[in-house]
């Protein structure tokens, strides 16, 4: 029995990070995604931010599930989320205050994500403490691994550099850090993405034949 | 007089064109690749928005400015503005049961999902954070509203062609649309330093 509860509860994990990670699967959330992602601090910052609200909204609308009334289900999650988002706005104001000043407005912003709102009303307003904190860990991780390619992918590129340290001396690729280089870099990797599956997917199939 | 009527029509443009939001500033994208898929839905889309954004940059000003300042309690500007723009949008969500059910009908989804949509947050987080004044933030609204319409309606008349062009196996659908909206914003960068403001 428990060894069956955990397989759950690492699978319950891994599909957050590949079968419906936020960004190259279901296509949510994208803004910060771009809006951040042109040097590779901000995008681990966003990350760990994303990841701390979704396991700390998963674990609250968990502990309240029996209490919240179906009706008034949707501002109270909204609520929730709004709180928690505020006290990682403060902290980051606080703590890392030079990311703050670049990334401010789209920490705000991490309350009108679907996916963290989605998480909540499908997984956690349903489930116990532990799996919720499993499953908001999964779908944190997801989307803080997508936002580390993304942004080291383009400060790459697109500076030479990684962390603010100079890697490549050669004259960069300016585009990848200008708005546009944002898109390309995200179509490019999502066509990455489909691709690697689709490969996958085909060599399975062989096999099994 | 006139100087005033200069500035509210530079705001205007420079929230539609210079910082589109959805080309330079990036919000809203969720929606942007969800409803650009067919012209009607995009056109329909963008009334709803332009309408719900002028309205909640006017009511949420009120309320900081008259509410949340005197109280000294403007860290809670988040939730409040959540608040604000979720009653709005079931507002316009039963106006637009009652007036266009067909309209209705094809939004549906996609209207209750304005109220997580981070565009219309960020107009009245971005009017406090700027102290723009009434008259200001409401253009400031108008002024995104606009240049999410027309990257909705660019977008939407582009993928409309893209059902018909041969795309690679692994760009079909999203990612080739972000490659297009790349290109997109790359064009709309040579708007930048048409007004210095």
């Amino acid at each position: 029995m428990s060894s069956q509860s955990n397989t759950n509860l690492k699978e319950l994990f891994l599909n957050g990070i590949v079968k419906e990670n936020t960004i190259f699967k279901l296509a949510l959330s994208l803004c910060p995604s771009i809006a951040v992602t042109n040097n590779l601090k901000n995008g681990v910052f966003m990350g760990v931010a994303v990841l701390f609200v979704q396991v700390m909204v998963n674990v609250t609308i968990s502990l309240l599930r029996n209490v919240i009334h179906p009706k008034v289900r949707l501002p109270i999650f909204m609520l929730v989320i709004s709180g928690w988002v505020t006290v990682t706005q403060m902290m980051m104001a606080a703590f890392v205050p030079d990311v703050y000043a670049k990334v401010g407005l789209y920490i705000a912003l991490i309350v009108a994500f679907a996916s963290i709102l989605a998480r909540a009303e499908m997984f956690a307003s349903k489930n116990k403490i532990i799996p919720s904190m499993v499953d908001g860990l999964g779908m944190g991780v997801g989307f803080l691994f997508a936002l580390t390619v993304i942004s080291f992918f383009r400060e790459l590129v697109g500076k030479g550099s990684l962390w603010g340290n100079a890697i490549i001396n050669t004259k960069p690729l300016l585009i990848m850090i200008l708005p546009a280089g944002g898109f390309f870099a995200v179509g490019i990797l999502m066509a990455l993405f489909n691709w690697i599956n689709a490969r996958y997917a085909a060599k399975n199939a062989h096999a099994s034949h | 007089m006139s100087s005033e009527f200069t500035k509210l029509f530079e705001l205007i443009v420079s929230a539609s064109l210079i910082n589109n939001f959805v080309f330079t500033r990036f919000l809203g994208l969720c929606i942007f690749f969800g409803v650009s898929k067919k012209m009607e839905t995009a056109v329909g889309m963008s009334i709803t928005f332009v309408s719900v954004m002028m309205v909640s940059a006017a009511v949420s000003w009120v309320i900081f400015n008259q509410v949340l300042v005197p109280l000294n309690i403007t860290f809670l500007e988040i939730i409040v503005f959540i608040g604000i723009i979720a009653g709005l949008v079931q507002l316009s969500d039963t106006i637009m049961r009652k007036v266009s059910p067909g309209l209705y009908y094809k939004l549906g989804i996609y209207l209750a999902l304005i109220s997580t949509n981070c565009i219309i947050l960020a107009v009245p987080l971005v009017n406090a954070g700027e102290k723009y004044t009434f008259v200001e933030s409401i253009a400031f609204g108008f002024g995104s509203g606009l240049g999410f319409s027309l990257a909705l309606i660019i977008m939407a008349s582009i993928r409309e062609k893209l059902e018909l062009a041969d795309v690679p196996a692994p760009f079909k659908g999203l990612p080739m649309a972000f490659v297009i909206t790349g290109l997109i914003a790359l064009a709309f960068t040579g708007f930048s330093g048409l007004i210095t403001l």
